[in-house]
């Protein structure tokens, strides 16, 4: 019997305006029915070019060449109906980013139903029926009132179940999932990852996987192909891929996930704190619909205290939502607090008349590093900015100098002084986030997902940078990340956030051998290790549904039930061992 | 909804009231006034008239007068068109200009979006190219050239086709007959049409490009589907935008279209007006644009929170 999706010295070129780009190069692979096939590598590998290519979704610019066989029958240069046809009925796709994968105008159930009355003939009622069941199955609460929303009235855990539910309910053979769960929270992840599993054992349905991270595909993949440039560069059993990688790329990409007893040791506090944060409060205004809508506020940080010495990593992580960012930008005066008290070096930044002066001591570095740059500044200008503008009797030369000195620094080369965002690299990119923070010295550093939006193999770097210049500089850190294994590689202590508050604090080792707050627990067990064997025999302490909604004042009590009769009662800070705290739960 | 759109209603009238002050004091600011002649009027005859429309008050006290008819709607007499209010010159011009003016936008709407969906699906080929090049011509060339060029191949040479007589009247209203409307309508359109079929294409190509067109393609839906289903509507967002303005200035009359074809259209008042400092007739066309804007644009915005239910209007 013939492979489900056979294809064979498959070639992808894209002609672009300075030449000719060599996207997949001599890709062969097979996947049979039922079967799950993991495809890693890191962004550019052509990894998802290989399969857009193979069912005919090339952009204009782009020609594929080789073979791709459906059930034996050759589909690459098939006629577009015939593509059409297979597209959305035997073969389905799911992509990254479902909020722009998604139709905005259009209702969730008339894009769930689309392909189905297309491809099956049935009526729109019969559809919606389907739809809901659909909606049910991949787990999403409130299905008949969901079939009637927008794309943007869901959460990004929702719409990415959407968008598997629109893949599924053709009953397809092969569903493509491209990397169907980057940009989502951890605990999310292990729901979506739950789900795709269930797909494949319980309708057999064959998946391909493509994700540039190992952990994903660890406990669903039955073979793994990785990818590099354009090539496949080893391809076997999960298992043989995992447990004994022959190329030294495989065995890069493996490295590169942070091993479980990777922790830094406790810092020594010594002295007074170089920050303290007393009982922080932020909120916004959010006004409800309506003609008589009455403003809410919406507490995004709800009474959070914290210290940190010099020299030590304080490790934020929390769910998107948690207000993790917000605590950042309070700490540093970028945004307006409510209530509380930031005091920096013992004195209360509420009585520093200008707090400008003091942004020399402490930067910060944000997430997606492109983004945070200015598109038509050439870097060494964007890396020099903050020293000019803090420091502005140094003469030009000094500031050149300075520049090209920690452009060295960060490992980036002086020469690229004029160069512009868009001819760097995401790494490399934040490479020049990381010189713009550190050029004027600070004693503090915020990394507000500093690396979230990296490769895993670049992750690894830019961490490694970190801890360097901490080393040398005697830098405080705080480290904002949604990933908890990268956070536990760099900290020495652990603060974990659900809705604005603090729910776990405590030194790093302690935080990940002995969690005690059931959010705690359920984060860590949805985080992911490239460990097949475990992960498929892992049993998860899965969290239900989305996190509750910020605006709920009982949203607070998830884990205190037993209070839930007071709903502005706040869970109290324990401390259950030496610097480990834990809030009240049942 | 309803509180949004009362809101921008109550916001109007501020913005009107400013616009009718400015309107108001530099129409007086300009020299001369509306009895000024060749041949001067005698004095006292000259003061009767002044003291018959209030204009020996001083200014301000003019402008209160002004002021409080407009409140009752009553927009005055116009001083150089005699017998006439400033009312029944806007009610006989504005439909018209009106009729001429949205036939034309609907016209241009429809080719210029059929055309931009055409040139943008096939983006960088040689349908693309065709259709830009003569939209750009649609844009430079200006209507006082392509009016008189139809006018007179279909007007005064005259067109046989097939032993059909093709020629078309061109000049007047007639009533408001169809075959009257189409010279002024397509020598209205054509520059419209040129920018819809712009505008479309480049928010088109846009759009094409996004990840949600790809869902759809990975759905297997064909490509009049995905355009008519799953783009146009994204795709239409910046043509509405436009089309308020556009359609309120088109609505007010073209000057030069209406001049050449000889139509009774609202437009040549406008010159008229300040030309002959019939202060009446400039400020009540004003309050005639101004009105349309501010209305066509709360219109544009209703069609934008449509098109694309993320937009909320507060």
């Amino acid at each position: 019997m013939s492979a489900l999706l056979e294809i064979t010295d498959f070639n992808v070129h894209f002609a672009l305006a300075d030449g000719d780009v060599h996207a997949v190069k001599n890709a062969s692979l097979t996947i049979q029915e039922g079967e799950c096939l993991g495809v890693v590598g890191e962004s550019g590998s052509g990894k998802s070019q290989l399969f857009l290519a193979a069912f005919g979704l090339l952009a204009a610019n782009g020609r594929a060449t080789g073979s791709v066989k459906y059930r034996g029958e050759e589909i690459l240069g098939a006629s577009p109906e015939r593509l059409n046809t297979l597209r959305g009925s035997g073969v389905t796709m799911i992509f990254q980013d479902p909020l722009t994968s998604l139709t905005p105008h259009l209702k969730v159930g008339a894009q769930i139903t689309e392909a189905l009355m297309l491809h099956r003939k049935i009526s729109r009622a019969e559809a919606q029926v389907r739809a809901r069941d659909m909606l049910d199955y991949v787990r999403i609460p409130e299905s008949a009132r969901r079939l009637r929303q927008y794309p943007h009235e869901l959460s990004g855990g929702m719409r990415q179940r959407v968008m598997i539910a629109m893949a599924t309910i053709t009953g397809p053979d092969l569903i493509i999932a491209d990397e169907p769960t980057t940009a989502l929270d951890v605990t999310v992840q292990a729901q979506i990852l739950e789900i795709l599993r269930a797909l494949k054992n319980e309708k057999q349905t064959a998946i391909a996987m493509v994700s540039h991270d190992m952990g994903v595909i660890a406990g669903l993949a039955d073979r793994v192909q990785v990818m590099r440039h354009g090539e496949i560069v080893e391809s076997g059993n999960a298992d043989e891929i995992f447990y004994a990688p022959k190329h030294d790329y495989t065995r890069l990409l493996l490295a590169a996930i942070p091993k479980a007893d990777e922790t830094p040791p406790p810092a020594t506090a010594i002295g007074a704190p170089l920050l303290a944060v007393e009982e922080l409060k932020v909120s916004f205004p959010v006004k409800d619909k309506g003609l008589f809508g009455k403003t809410r506020q919406l507490r995004a940080v709800d009474g959070i205290s914290f210290s940190l010495h010099q020299g030590e990593t304080l490790g934020v992580v929390g769910e998107s939502g948690c207000g993790k960012s917000t605590l950042a930008r309070a700490v540093l005066q970028l945004l307006p607090k409510s209530q509380g008290r930031v005091v920096w070096l013992g004195r209360d930044l509420d009585a520093h008349a200008d707090i400008r002066k003091l942004r020399e001591e402490f930067q910060i570095v944000f997430q997606d590093p492109l983004a945070s740059l200015d598109p038509r500044m050439p870097i060494g200008l964007s890396i020099a900015e903050p020293l000019k503008a803090l420091e502005p009797h140094l003469p030009r030369e000094t500031v050149r100098g300075r520049a090209r000195a920690i452009m060295q620094r960060v490992g980036l080369d002086p020469a690229w002084i004029n160069r512009y965002p868009h001819e760097l690299s995401g790494g490399q990119n934040q490479r020049v986030g990381l010189a713009r923070a550190m050029i004027v010295g600070p004693k503090m550093l915020v990394c507000d997902e500093a690396v979230s939006a990296l490769d895993v193999s670049i992750q690894a770097q830019i961490v490694e940078l970190i801890r360097d210049l901490q080393k040398e500089t005697g830098l405080a850190l705080i480290f904002i990340s949604h990933d908890l294994s990268v956070v536990r590689r760099l900290s020495h202590r652990v603060m974990v956030l659900y809705l604005g508050r603090v729910v776990e604090l405590a030194p790093s080792a302690m935080l990940y051998t002995n969690p005690r707050h059931p959010y705690t627990r359920a984060l860590l067990s949805a985080v992911l290790s490239p460990d097949p064997r475990a992960e498929r025999a892992k049993k998860r302490e899965l969290l239900t549904g989305d996190l509750p909604s910020p605006l709920d004042p009982r949203a607070q009590l998830t884990f205190l039930k037993s209070r839930l009769g007071e709903p502005d009662y706040r869970p109290k800070l324990e401390q259950v061992a030496t610097g480990h705290w834990v809030a009240e739960h049942d | 909804m309803m509180r949004y759109a009362l809101r921008r209603f109550l916001g109007a009238i501020p913005t009107l009231f400013v616009i009718i002050t400015l309107a108001f004091f530099m129409m007086r600011a300009a020299p001369g006034g509306p009895f000024d002649s060749e041949r001067r009027l005698p004095p006292e005859v000259e003061r009767n008239v002044k003291a018959a429309y209030n204009l020996d008050k001083p200014l301000a006290q003019q402008y209160l007068i002004y002021l409080g008819k407009l409140a009752q709607g009553d927009l005055g007499p116009s001083y150089k068109n005699k017998d006439f209010t400033v009312t029944q010159l806007i009610g006989t011009g504005l439909p018209v200009s009106a009729r001429l003016g949205l036939t034309a936008m609907a016209l241009a709407l429809l080719l210029g979006s059929f055309l931009g969906i055409c040139a943008a699906l096939r983006q960088n080929k040689w349908q693309d190219y065709s259709v830009m090049s003569v939209a750009m011509l649609g844009i430079t060339i200006p209507t006082f050239v392509t009016a008189p060029i139809l006018t007179l191949v279909f007007g005064i040479y005259g067109i046989t086709l097939f032993g059909h007589d093709l020629s078309l009247p061109v000049g007047g209203w007639n009533g408001g007959a169809w075959r009257n409307m189409i010279l002024p309508v397509i020598v209205l359109a054509l520059p419209q049409t040129a920018i819809v079929a712009r505008m479309m294409r480049g928010s088109m190509v846009e759009v094409l490009r996004a990840n949600y067109i790809r869902t759809a393609r990975a759905k297997g839906l064909a490509v009049g589907r995905i355009v008519l289903s799953h783009a146009l509507r994204a795709a239409a967002l910046p043509l509405v935008s436009y089309l308020g303005p556009a359609l309120a200035a088109i609505l007010t009359g073209s000057l030069v279209v209406e001049q050449i074809f000889g139509l009774p259209g609202i437009g040549r008042y406008f010159v008229q007006g300040a030309l002959n400092r019939d202060y009446t007739l400039v400020l009540g066309v004003v309050i005639c644009y101004a009105s349309l804007i501010i209305a066509l644009n709360f219109l544009a915005d209703m069609m934008v929170a449509w098109l694309d239910p993320r937009v909320r209007l507060t």
